[in-house]
């Protein structure tokens, strides 16, 4: 397309989202994106742009956190959208950081798995902030050779069993993994969400954390580190994502994985609207771009994770023979029940309750826990 | 008169105004240090201290804990809780411990070599020494990490040559142990060269009198070589130490599930919760640990020796 078709085109995108509105043109159709790296690749940017000449200026963060700054910036007017993962983007919607959006406007959220039209980490009040984009379980990751026989419970790497040989993610949000292991080994405690834990509740899960710690090998930062642990033998079963999981494989190392008997927690993310844009028009034709069958495979594919509309399952194996099965892109339901997504902890239990720990809690314990 | 004297000579207004200049700044000798100085010191102040001023007031600040908003209100709350939850306590007694034991390490090693280097090695060797003490500064800092854990793995290379040699597996992978033995590795040129300098300064002559006055090679090395060597391992330990307060990355990729540093404390508190007054005053620990040690340090005349 040559530039004066183009520019035609991003005229007339300004044109029909603010018809009276002149001084809003200095943005032009332009999107200010916070996203994660890889969320903006050029190969479903590039054809978005020429289509509804809505220019894309991603800006990538490292972490959730620094997604939740970003967007609080200059007033919060300074980015259009963001990629918010569950344990952001509440902070995002009680903040006030971003607006709610009609699914009715995107003509794929009727294709999207029942678990991800609605789920609480971007739905609050029956109001939508924002549409589920892609998700990946928290898989318990196993050496083959080294762990028999094959486990079936999370409870492997809270034993005795393979101590010193365990890896799990240094992040805070890994209490949940732990609370989600007792809420079903131990329903005494009566944990009904693991985002939603009371003081003893609490105080339960950070014992326990406490005492799989002396048999930890590792806490992992980053992937790449839980690679190398499993690579040269000083881990043998651990929290993992299906990234590692699928590098290792790639690399023809013995692993497997596998989500527990008791469930895994999963992440799930979102694209969300700056409460503060210019560009509701633009946003919207990203949201309804993103949500199409072959984009989702094609991100799916790229970053290694599911997407969210189960119509991209015959673009994944289009693209990649396999790929849908090996993502879950084609699991029934029953599947995502068994995926507690992560959501940020905060002290409203859902209950009536206003006593649960908050995530702030969460990071303390979690920098006391590795001491 | 001296106006009078430029306008005899028939100089342009320009030139007479420079003269003038001149001429104050002459009569005036303080003015032109003054001037020379301003600059570099004005950009000092401006970018190094002021950044330390905003860490240690923003240290009193807190963080709402929903919001993440900075809340600009005086507290001693940061400081409490550092002082009041033992985990930060133990963080920093690591901290420093490590760094003290990396600092010792480092001269007990660099001494002898430094000696070599300065009074026994030809000037050739001593050359091919030099380079080889400052390679490792030409490669990454994070290459370098990297390749020490390719040694200290489960199957690397230093359990697998234990093995080879029918020893026991020192097994060292991701501890604090290896993490000693990382930063003594990334530190040791930082105190073999001012090592190496003090060691280059002391007269032959002294250790001839040394020796004409009946004192043996070890005796000589304690009463003569040693005193004078020392301002040159105290500004070697200035380096070592320091480095070692601030580091957060070796923490990270070597040590194990209780290695975190101050440093790490830090980077969690500002890029996890978003709570930089609590990382700003976690950091004033290290800045007050270092002032003490830099004061001694200049006691036992390390700053000569750099």
């Amino acid at each position: 397309m040559n530039r004066r078709v183009m520019l035609v085109a991003v005229a007339a995108a300004v044109g029909l989202s603010f018809p009276a509105a002149g001084v809003t043109r200095a943005n032009g159709g332009t999107l200010n994106m916070i996203a994660w790296e890889g969320y903006t690749q050029p190969q479903w940017v590039n054809p978005f742009e020429k289509q509804t000449g809505c220019k894309v200026v991603p800006k990538y963060a490292g972490s959730s956190d620094e997604m939740v700054t970003l967007m609080r910036s200059g007033g919060g007017s300074q980015y259009d959208m963001v990629s918010a993962s569950g344990d952001a983007s509440l902070r995002l919607i009680y903040g006030h950081d971003v607006q709610p959006v009609d699914p009715s406007k995107i003509p794929d959220f009727k294709n999207f798995n029942k678990a991800f039209q609605s789920p609480p980490n971007n739905t609050v009040g029956g109001k939508h902030y924002g549409i589920s984009l892609q998700w990946g379980p928290n898989t318990l990751l196993y050496n083959t050779q080294k762990v028999t026989p094959a486990p079936t419970s999370w409870s492997a790497i809270y034993s005795s069993k393979y101590a010193g040989k365990i890896t799990v993610p240094d992040n805070p949000i890994q209490i949940a993994d732990a609370a989600l292991y007792l809420m079903k080994t131990q329903p005494s405690l009566g944990i009904k969400d693991p985002y939603e834990l009371n003081q003893s509740q609490f105080d339960a899960t950070i014992s326990l954390l406490k005492k799989q710690k002396s048999l930890i090998k590792k806490y992992w930062a980053l992937a790449s580190d839980e690679i190398d642990l499993f690579k040269n033998g000083d881990a043998v079963i651990g929290a993992s994502w299906p990234y590692q999981t699928n590098t290792l494989i790639a690399d023809k190392a013995p692993v497997k994985d596998l989500i527990p008997k008791e469930g895994a927690t999963g992440w799930l993310d979102t694209w969300m609207v700056s409460a503060h844009t210019k560009n509701l028009d633009c946003a919207y034709k990203w949201l309804a771009w993103i949500s199409t069958p072959k984009v989702q495979a094609e991100q799916a594919i790229y970053f290694g994770e599911t997407p969210v509309n189960s119509k991209a399952c015959a673009w994944m194996d289009k693209l990649s023979k396999g790929s849908c099965e090996q993502y879950h892109a084609n699991a029934p339901l029953a599947y995502f029940k068994q995926i507690y997504f992560w959501k940020t902890p905060i002290a409203d239990c859902g209950n009536g309750q206003k006593n649960c720990m908050d995530y702030t809690k969460w990071q303390q314990a979690w920098t006391q826990l590795k001491g | 008169m001296a106006a009078g004297l430029d306008a005899a000579q028939g100089l342009s207004p320009a030139r007479r105004a420079r003269r003038r200049v001149g001429g104050a700044l002459f009569r005036r000798p303080w003015l032109k240090g003054l001037a020379l100085l301003a600059p570099p010191v004005g950009a000092f102040g401006f970018f190094y201290i002021a950044a330390l001023v905003v860490l240690f007031v923003s240290a009193f600040w807190t963080v709402d804990a929903f919001t993440g908003e900075l809340v600009h209100r005086w507290t001693f709350d940061n400081f409490r809780t550092l002082w009041q939850e033992s985990a930060y306590r133990t963080v920093a007694l690591r901290t420093v411990w490590v760094a003290a034991a990396v600092t010792v390490t480092d001269a007990v090693i660099a001494f002898p070599f430094a000696y070599y280097m300065a009074r026994v090695a030809k000037p050739r060797v001593r050359a091919a020494l030099f380079v080889l003490v400052l390679l490792p500064l030409w490669a990454s800092y994070l290459a370098r990490i990297y390749s020490w854990r390719l040694i200290l793995d489960h199957d690397g290379l230093l359990n697998w040559s234990a093995q080879k040699l029918g020893l026991p597996a020192p097994g060292i992978e991701y501890t604090n142990t290896a993490m000693w033995v990382v930063f003594s590795y990334i530190w040791l040129p930082f105190m073999i060269l001012p090592v190496y300098a003090s060691l280059e300064r002391i007269p032959q002559s002294y250790l001839e009198a040394s020796r004409d006055l009946g004192a043996r090679g070890f005796r000589t090395l304690r009463r003569v070589v040693l005193p004078l060597a020392l301002p040159g391992v105290v500004a070697g330990s200035i380096f070592t130490f320091s480095l070692t307060l601030g580091d957060y990355i070796t923490p990270t990729l070597i040590g194990g599930t209780s290695s975190q540093f101050i440093g790490n404390v830090v980077y969690d508190a500002v890029n996890q919760s978003s709570n930089l007054p609590f990382g700003a005053a976690f950091a004033v620990v290290p800045v007050v640990v270092m002032g003490a040690y830099l004061l001694v340090a200049r006691r036992l005349g390390a700053f000569e020796a750099l």
